[in-house]
């Protein structure tokens, strides 16, 4: 590669993805077939009054096997907003390193940071990227949220395999699970405006245990070896992970609720 | 036919202190950069009558950088860091990106510039870095014909910096907090510079160690006020 800062011209600087493509193509996401891969299983997204609640379940599965109790699958991708992925586990690792990356280049080159809409449309180029991929069965599907500084209103994007994305007005959920958690918050949720932070958090983990009574990829809350979702919130001042203690509690919640005694 | 051209010669000796004379010149005419070590990392500060144009920037987590000079110039390297730095931290880890190997690298491109074409670049560079707490802050000085010096406690770059360094040499004193770092920066510049200069017109950044990820942080004109106000 030339240091020389000449030899940059006749590109978009500001891009990390095109100078991977142009000056090291082998470090992009590339994927092999695998008769097994690992995959990620249920991821949600759902508005509130403040902001944006992201979830995920702790499962990762090789065909019927289990192959991670505890893996994490929502991400922060900068102060703003977070990526929830589901599919297959390797290279959806992968393409949230490398949109962090993006996003952090792009911030420190112009000195400011991609609009959301920004955001979510280059996610769409990364996951169109992956479309030989998932023709082999090699599926990535992300959901992306954030926080619209400028709107100031938090906002849900969601994608097809082509890397085709639409809004989400309310909520949405993706994965083997994804049908059952959609129906659980379709009944649950009313409105973003009626639901503050702790309802969300409340109704992410609800609609998960949902999904982990119907689909046998899914893991439900685990107090048995202290395992919970992972949820983030973002909001006006940012994005944070719910803590621990918080997720536990309210997962308890959950489960003593669906808890039936016993005489 | 066309004209015979004069043969020309310059020996070696005469084409380098040209270029050097040219880029000392023109650097010594911008306006100076200071870094100074303070309590929980480093302390950048430039004179800079432009709020947008930044001078102090961020490269990567524990990695800062300013430049001095013409404009496009450094800006140029810059980008040409933060492309390095992401680049290595996407292909191996985010550790692996260290404040040495991005002043070795300014120091390469400068030097190769310096030598191969026309002109040099009009820029001087720092790099500075902050490690685990304990650890020293680095601080790399790259001139425009590549030569890179790692400095202790402080560092002036860019015109006046003799000045500079004599002025901070006399009166810095490990190692001072923020406010403290803040008044003797401030100071040193409205001593070999404007006496009034404005604090509207001094762009300022930290590398604080206490920060999660990325240290790099610019200060407010507010924060700089309530600094010297005290």
């Amino acid at each position: 590669m030339s240091p020389r800062p000449d030899a940059e011209a006749g590109r978009i600087v500001s891009s990390f993805t095109d100078f991977l493509r142009s000056e090291r193509p082998d470090l992009l996401p590339q994927l092999g077939g695998s008769v097994h891969p690992t995959e990620a299983t249920t991821i949600l997204a759902l508005r509130y009054r403040e902001g944006v609640v992201m979830a995920g379940d702790r499962r990762a599965t090789e065909g019927f096997a289990i192959a991670h109790r505890d893996i994490e699958k929502v991400f922060p991708t900068d102060s703003h907003s977070a990526i929830a992925v589901a599919g297959v586990a390797g290279p959806a690792m992968e393409m949230v390193r490398l949109f962090q990356t993006e996003l952090e280049y792009y911030e420190k080159v112009e000195g400011e940071a991609l609009s959301l809409a920004g955001k979510a449309n280059h996610l769409g180029r990364l996951i169109r990227a992956n479309l030989p991929s998932a023709m082999q069965g090699l599926v990535i599907l992300p959901l992306f949220a954030g926080y619209d500084t400028k709107r100031g209103e938090g906002r849900i994007y969601r994608y097809d395999v082509t890397g085709g994305l639409s809004e989400e007005t309310d909520f949405h959920a993706v994965g083997s699970g994804g049908r059952d958690a959609k129906n659980s918050l379709k009944k649950l949720y009313d409105r973003p405006e009626a639901i503050d932070r702790d309802g969300a958090i409340d109704l992410a983990i609800e609609a998960l245990a949902d999904a982990a009574e119907e689909d046998a990829a899914t893991a439900g809350p685990d107090p048995v070896h202290g395992i919970y979702p992972t949820v983030f919130g973002i909001e006006a001042d940012g994005v944070s992970e719910v803590t621990h203690d918080v997720v536990e509690r309210v997962a308890r919640d959950v489960l003593q609720r669906r808890t039936r005694a016993t005489t | 036919m066309s004209m015979p051209t004069p043969f020309l010669y310059a020996s070696p000796e005469q084409v380098m202190k040209d270029r050097a004379d040219y880029a000392r010149r023109n650097i010594a005419r911008g306006k100076p950069i200071v870094a100074l070590e303070y309590a929980n990392g480093v302390l950048l500060m430039a004179e800079n009558p432009s709020a947008m144009l930044h001078k102090v920037s961020e490269i990567y987590d524990k990695i800062a950088f300013a430049g001095v000079g013409k404009y496009d110039e450094y800006e140029r390297l810059r980008i040409l860091g933060i492309r390095q730095a992401d680049l290595k931290g996407y292909a191996y880890s985010r550790e692996d990106v260290t404040a040495r190997s991005l002043a070795n690298l300014y120091s390469q491109v400068l030097g190769q510039i310096f030598t191969d074409s026309l002109k040099p670049f009009e820029v001087e560079i720092l790099v500075a870095g902050v490690g685990e707490d304990g650890d020293p802050a680095e601080l790399y000085h790259v001139t425009f014909d590549g030569v890179v010096t790692d400095q202790q406690s402080f560092a002036a770059v860019g015109g006046q910096s003799e000045a500079l360094s004599t002025f901070l040499s006399q009166r810095y004193e490990p190692t001072p907090v923020l406010d403290v770092a803040v008044r003797l920066g401030v100071e040193a510049l409205r001593n070999v510079g404007n006496s009034e200069l404005p604090v509207a017109q001094v762009e300022a950044a930290v590398l604080d160690r206490t920060l999660p990820r990325r240290k790099f942080r610019r200060l407010e004109a507010s924060e700089l006020e309530a600094a010297l106000a005290t």
